[in-house]
C-alpha cells in the first residue's frame, strides 16, 4: 500500500517497527504535494528542508532506542495561522508576507517534541475570514472531490491537504466553524475542541473569545491522536483550561466497536429543515437512523436561540478582530506600504491597511469598529454578548436530555468556486449549524456520514456535527468513531476511498 | 475672546478652583505585566522584549500577580473597596509606541474603588476622595529626532524604545476636589507628594519623577462662588512636585483670565512645560478618540481571593501619616518641624539618625540644614546622599562631645560626601580635630598677636571689637580647628583686657 494512504496511526507505528523511515514516509508526501498541490492550491508555503531535517532526527532518536509517541515521524500540514519559528507564516494575508515569527506556538513546539513532522504551512481565508478560503490574499484552494469546487473555509488548505492525501494530518483553527465546515465538505473528520482545551499562544487571533485550533485527519483516532498531543494546559494562555485531557484516543477506540448502548443523543429541531440541501438532509436522517441502531436513545430537543447565533456572532467576531487586527500598522513587520520618506506614519498606516488586506478583511474591521464605537456598543456587542449567555443556556438544557447533540454540520454540500463570493450572507450562512458551539465554547467533531448526489453532478461528502458538554471532547470521538466504524462497515471501505483520483496524481 | 493677565490673589479672591487628579505609578516588580521581560530602569534600548510586550501576532498576555497584588496593597492603603470580580479591557487607539495599537487597561470595572486619602496644608486637613485604583500597561518610548524642540514637530524621524511597553503601570484617580481655594496648588503637591509617600512605604515603585516612574495629569476647573462647577481642563506632562503646584496655578490663573475676558473654557488636553511654567493647548474634547473599551478577551477576569485580600491587607507596613503621628512624638516635633521635614524628604533620615543614637534636635538640625542644602546645590535627593543616618549620628555624638565644632563637622560631611569614607577616617585624613593643645594654641595666639600691634594698640585702648582680625589669624594658622569663642577669649586673656 501507498504510504501516502496509510493513516496517521499506522504510519507512527510503521516508522516505530522500523518497517519504513520517517524520512520515506516525508518524502513520500512531499512527492503527492508536489504531483497534486498545482491543481489543490491547499499549501502556501512547502518547507522540504525543514520537513526531511525533522524526520530525519526521528529517525537518528528511534535508531538510538529512544521511544518516541504514537504520532513521530508523521507528516502533518499546519495551517498559516499558526505561527512557527523561521518559518514564514502569513496568515493567508499580503500584510505579513515576508514574515518569518521569531517564535513557535506552544501547540508547535508540542507537535515538534511529539516528533510530528511539519511539512508547510496550508492556505486559509485571510485572518480565517471566511468559508471556502476564496479569501486567501494568494490564490484559492481547491475540493480534492471535485477541483471546480471549494475546500471549506477558513481552513481549507488544511481539509484539502488531508482529503487529497497530501498529509494524513493537519491542523485547523476553527473560530466559526473554520475547521469542522471544511472537514465535512472535504470528507475528512475535523474536531473543534473546548474553547481553553488547546493553547492559542502563537495563533494569530481573529476572535480571541472564539479561536480554537484543532485537528483534521481521515479517521477519527488520527484525529484524537493529534488532538492528545496538541492539548492541555498552557501557562503562556490565560484562557487555557487547566485540567487534563480526556482521553481521546481510547474513547475513538471504543467508539471504533459500534456500540452506543445507553447514549442519549439529541437532534437539534432548529439546525435542520428549510435552507438545508435535500442530499444533506437525508444523510443526516439516515446516520440519525443508524445511531438508533447502534443502540443510542435519540430525543429531538429544541435550542430557540441558536436562531440568533449568525447575527450574534457577526458582531462579536468582527469586534474582537478589529482591535486584534490593529497591529497590522506598518511599523514593525510585515508588508509596508508609501512609506516614501515624505509621508506620515498615518499615511503609510493607512496606505499599508488599504494595500495589505483583503475585502472581507475590511468589511469586518469596519463593522467590528462600528460594532465597539462609543453609543453603539450597547446595541450590538452587549446585546450580542448576551445572546452568547442565552446560547449556553439552551445547550445546558438540551445536555439535560442528552448526552451529545447532532446536526448537520453544514445547510449544503461544497459549492463551485465563485459562486457565493459576491453575496457575503450567502458565504456566511455555511457557519449556521456550527456557530453555536463555537459561541458556548463547547467542543464539536465532523466526521462523514455520506455523499450526496442529488445537490451536484458528482458525489460530495455530508459531515455530521457531533457536540457535547464543555471538556467532554472524549464524547464526540466516541460517537464519530461509532459512526465511522459503522458506515465503513456497511459500505466495506474506508469513506475516502470513493473519492475520485486527481490530475496529476501517479 | 479677549484674555487678561490676573495676579494669582486675584484670581482666588473671585473664583473658586476644583482640582482633580490622575496619577499613573510604574510598579516595582521584577517582570513586566503580562510577560516575562525584566522592568530594569536604564537598559539598552529593545532589549527588554519579547514577542507578548512586541504584540507579536499570536502571542497572548498573562497578567503579573506580583502587580495585582502591588496595586491592591495601594489600593488598601488609600482605604478603597477591592473588587472580588473585575476584567482587564482593550483602549484601542494607533500609536507607533503601542505595540499591539490597544493598551491592556482597565475601564469599567476597576480593581479597587471608592477611597480617601487626607493630606494636611498649612495646619488644614483636607479628603481628597479616591475614585479608582486599576491596572494597565505601559507603552513604549518615543524619541523624537532631528527637531529643535525634542517633539515630535519638526522632528526628522522618530526612534522607538520597547524596554518600557508592558511595565505595569497603575492609575490613582481622584474624586473632584473642591473647596481648597487658595491652596489648591499646596493641596495638589501634598496629595502627590504624600502618595508617592505611601507607594514608597508600600515597597510597589521606587516612584522617581525624573525617571517617569511616578506621572501626574492634573484637572483644573475655576467657578464663581455658589455658581456650578466649571469646565475642566487636564494638563499632561507634569513630571515633578514642583510642577505639580506650578501647574495648576498657572492653569488657574490662565482660567481666570479667559472667563473674564468673556470667554469659556474648552475641555481640552493641555501640555505643561517645566522652562516656562505655562500651559498650552493639546487636542480638544472634540476631537477626541473614542477607545472603543471592551472587555479583553485575552485574560480571565480578575477575581482575587478575599482571603487574599486580608492577607494583604493584615501584611500593610506602617503608613506615612502614622509614622508620622509617631515620630511626632519621638522625635519631639512640633507640626511645623513635620512638615518642614516632609517637604525636605528627611523624615525618615532622622527617624534613622535618632535611632543610630544622636539627639533628636541634632539630627532634625542637620538634616533641614547643611544636608537639605548641600542635597539641594547637588540637584538630587537627601536619601541619595552619600552620607548615612549612622553616619551623621557619629558625627553629631563628636560635636556634643567637643570633638568637633559645627565647622568642623561641616568639613567632615564634606569629606564623607566627596570621599564615600567613614568619618573617623576623613577626620584623620584631613586633619579636623578641635585644637585643644594648650601650648600649641597659646603659640599661635602670641604670635599673632605679635605680627599685629596696630590691632594690639586699639584692643588696649579699649576697642575690643578690634580683636577679630588676630581670632582671624589664629584660626587661620590652626587650620579651622581651633575654637573662635575659646581663642578669643584667650586672646583677651593674654592682653589682659577684660569684657
Amino acid at each position: 500500500m501507498d504510504l501516502i494512504e496509510l493513516s496517521a496511526a499506522s504510519l507512527g507505528e510503521a516508522v516505530a517497527t522500523g518497517e519504513t523511515s520517517a524520512v520515506e514516509v516525508a518524502q513520500a508526501h512531499l512527492d503527492r504535494i508536489h504531483a497534486v498541490d498545482g491543481a489543490l492550491g491547499a499549501f502556501l508555503h512547502v518547507d522540504a528542508d525543514g520537513a526531511l531535517a525533522a524526520a530525519k532526527e526521528v529517525d537518528d532518536r528511534i535508531a538510538a532506542g529512544e521511544k518516541l509517541g504514537p504520532l513521530a515521524g508523521v507528516p502533518l500540514a499546519l495551517k498559516d495561522v499558526i505561527v512557527t519559528e523561521g518559518i514564514p507564516t502569513t496568515c493567508g494575508s499580503r500584510i505579513l508576507e515576508g514574515w518569518i515569527p521569531p517564535y513557535d506556538a506552544t501547540i508547535v513546539r508540542r507537535m515538534r517534541e511529539a516528533g510530528i513532522v511539519i511539512l508547510g504551512k496550508t492556505n486559509m481565508d485571510e485572518f480565517a475570514m471566511g468559508s471556502s478560503t476564496e479569501n486567501s490574499g494568494y490564490h484559492p484552494a481547491h475540493n480534492p472531490w471535485d477541483v471546480t469546487r471549494i475546500p471549506g473555509g477558513s481552513s481549507g488548505g488544511s481539509s484539502a491537504a488531508v482529503s487529497g492525501y497530501e498529509a494524513p494530518l493537519a491542523i485547523g483553527t476553527d473560530t466559526g466553524g473554520s475547521i469542522r465546515q471544511p472537514a465535512a465538505v472535504t470528507g475528512v473528520v475535523g474536531h473543534k475542541p473546548t474553547y481553553g482545551g488547546v493553547s492559542r499562544y502563537g495563533l494569530i487571533a481573529f476572535s480571541s473569545s472564539l479561536d480554537q485550533a484543532g485537528p483534521l485527519a481521515r479517521t477519527v483516532l488520527d484525529a484524537a491522536l493529534l488532538h492528545e498531543v496538541i492539548g492541555g494546559h498552557d501557562p503562556c494562555d490565560s484562557t487555557s483550561i487547566d485540567a487534563a485531557v480526556p482521553a481521546l484516543a481510547a474513547a475513538a477506540r471504543a467508539g471504533a466497536a459500534a456500540d452506543l448502548a445507553g447514549l442519549r443523543v439529541g437532534v437539534v429541531r432548529e439546525l435542520s429543515g428549510e435552507g438545508y440541501q435535500q442530499g444533506v438532509l437525508d444523510s443526516f436522517q439516515s446516520t440519525v437512523d443508524l445511531l438508533r441502531e447502534l443502540g443510542a436513545e435519540v430525543v429531538e430537543v429544541s435550542c430557540p436561540h441558536f436562531d440568533y447565533a449568525l447575527p450574534a456572532y457577526y458582531l462579536i467576531a468582527p469586534s474582537e478582530c478589529s482591535s486584534n487586527l490593529a497591529r497590522f500598522d506598518a511599523m514593525r513587520y510585515g508588508l509596508r506600504a508609501g512609506d516614501d520618506g515624505v509621508r506620515g506614519l498615518e499615511e503609510v498606516m493607512s496606505l499599508t491597511r488599504e494595500a495589505g488586506f483583503g475585502p472581507e478583511v475590511k468589511r469586518r474591521v469596519i463593522l467590528g469598529t462600528y460594532a465597539l464605537s462609543s453609543g453603539y456598543y450597547d446595541a450590538y456587542y452587549g446585546q450580542a454578548q448576551k445572546v452568547r449567555t442565552l446560547i449556553s443556556r439552551d445547550f445546558a438544557a438540551a445536555y439535560e436530555q442528552a448526552d451529545v447533540l447532532v446536526s448537520p454540520t453544514t445547510p449544503f454540500v461544497a459549492f463551485k468556486l465563485g459562486e457565493r463570493t459576491a453575496d457575503p450572507m450567502a458565504m456566511y450562512i455555511n457557519d449556521l449549524c456550527t456557530l453555536p458551539a463555537s459561541l458556548s465554547g463547547v467542543p464539536a467533531i465532523s466526521v462523514p456520514c455520506g455523499l450526496s448526489t442529488t445537490d451536484s453532478d458528482v458525489p460530495l461528502p455530508v459531515g455530521l456535527q457531533v457536540m457535547a458538554p464543555a471538556l467532554a471532547d472524549d464524547r464526540c470521538y466516541r460517537v464519530a468513531a461509532a459512526v465511522e466504524a459503522a458506515l465503513d462497515a456497511r459500505r466495506g471501505r474506508p469513506f475516502m476511498s470513493d473519492a475520485p483520483a486527481l490530475e496529476g496524481a501517479k | 475672546m479677549t484674555s487678561t493677565m490676573l495676579s494669582y490673589e486675584d484670581v482666588v479672591a473671585r473664583y473658586e478652583p476644583v482640582l482633580g487628579l490622575e496619577t499613573h505609578i510604574e510598579l516595582g516588580t521584577v517582570s513586566k505585566m503580562f510577560c516575562g521581560c525584566a522592568t530594569e530602569f536604564g537598559a539598552p534600548a529593545n532589549t527588554h522584549v519579547c514577542p507578548v510586550c512586541l504584540g507579536l501576532p499570536g502571542s497572548l498576555p498573562v497578567a503579573n500577580k506580583a502587580a495585582i497584588e502591588y496595586t491592591i496593597r495601594l489600593g488598601l492603603a488609600l482605604h478603597c473597596s477591592i473588587a472580588t470580580w473585575c476584567r482587564f479591557a482593550r483602549k484601542n487607539y494607533y500609536y507607533p509606541d503601542m505595540p499591539k495599537n490597544f493598551q491592556i487597561s482597565q475601564y469599567d470595572e476597576p480593581l479597587c474603588v471608592d477611597g480617601y486619602l487626607d493630606v494636611e496644608v498649612d495646619g488644614q486637613a483636607y479628603r481628597i476622595g479616591i475614585e479608582r485604583v486599576h491596572l494597565e500597561e505601559d507603552t513604549g518610548k518615543s524619541t523624537h529626532v532631528g527637531g529643535a524642540t525634542g517633539r515630535i514637530h519638526g522632528a526628522t524621524h522618530s526612534l522607538v524604545d520597547y524596554n518600557r511597553a508592558g511595565i505595569p503601570l497603575m492609575e490613582v484617580v481622584t474624586k473632584p476636589v473642591p473647596g481648597t481655594g487658595a491652596l489648591a496648588p499646596a493641596v495638589a503637591r501634598a496629595y502627590v507628594t504624600e502618595l508617592r509617600e505611601i507607594a514608597r512605604t508600600l515597597g510597589v515603585s521606587d516612584v522617581r519623577m525624573e525617571q517617569g516612574s511616578l506621572r501626574c495629569d492634573v484637572n483644573v476647573s475655576l467657578n464663581l462662588p455658589g455658581a456650578p462647577w466649571g469646565t475642566r481642563t487636564e494638563t499632561k506632562n507634569v513630571n515633578s512636585l514642583r510642577s505639580v503646584e506650578r501647574a495648576v496655578r498657572s492653569e488657574m490663573i490662565r482660567q481666570a483670565g479667559v472667563l473674564d475676558g468673556g470667554g469659556r473654557i474648552v475641555q481640552e488636553t493641555r501640555h505643561f512645560h517645566e522652562d516656562t511654567g505655562q500651559t498650552t493647548s493639546g487636542r480638544s474634547k472634540e476631537e477626541a478618540t473614542d477607545y472603543r473599551y471592551f472587555p479583553e478577551p485575552d485574560l480571565v477576569p480578575l477575581a482575587p481571593a478575599p482571603e487574599w485580600v486580608e492577607e494583604i491587607r493584615a501584611g500593610l507596613p506602617e503608613l506615612p501619616a502614622a509614622r508620622r503621628a509617631r515620630l511626632a512624638v519621638e522625635l519631639n516635633a512640633t507640626p511645623h518641624d513635620m512638615q518642614a521635614m516632609a517637604n525636605a524628604g528627611v523624615t525618615d533620615l532622622v527617624a534613622a539618625t535618632m535611632s543610630a543614637g544622636a539627639p533628636a534636635n541634632d539630627a532634625r538640625k542637620w538634616w533641614l540644614g547643611y544636608l537639605a542644602q548641600t542635597a539641594n546645590a547637588a540637584e538630587t535627593d537627601p536619601a541619595d546622599l552619600n552620607i548615612t543616618p549612622g553616619q551623621l549620628a557619629e558625627i553629631i555624638a563628636l560635636v556634643q562631645a567637643g570633638t568637633l565644632s559645627d565647622g568642623l563637622a561641616r568639613q567632615v560631611i564634606d569629606g564623607v560626601l566627596e570621599t564615600g569614607q567613614p568619618p573617623a577616617a576623613v577626620i584623620d585624613a584631613r586633619g579636623l580635630r578641635k585644637l585643644d593643645d594648650t601650648d600649641a594654641l597659646t603659640t599661635a595666639v602670641d604670635e599673632a598677636i605679635a605680627a599685629q600691634p596696630a590691632v594690639v594698640e586699639k584692643i588696649r585702648g579699649g576697642k575690643i571689637q578690634a580683636v577679630g582680625p588676630i581670632v582671624g589669624a589664629v584660626m587661620k594658622a590652626t587650620r579651622g580647628q581651633a575654637d573662635a569663642a575659646a581663642v578669643r577669649a584667650l586672646v583677651l586673656g593674654r592682653l589682659g583686657v577684660e569684657e
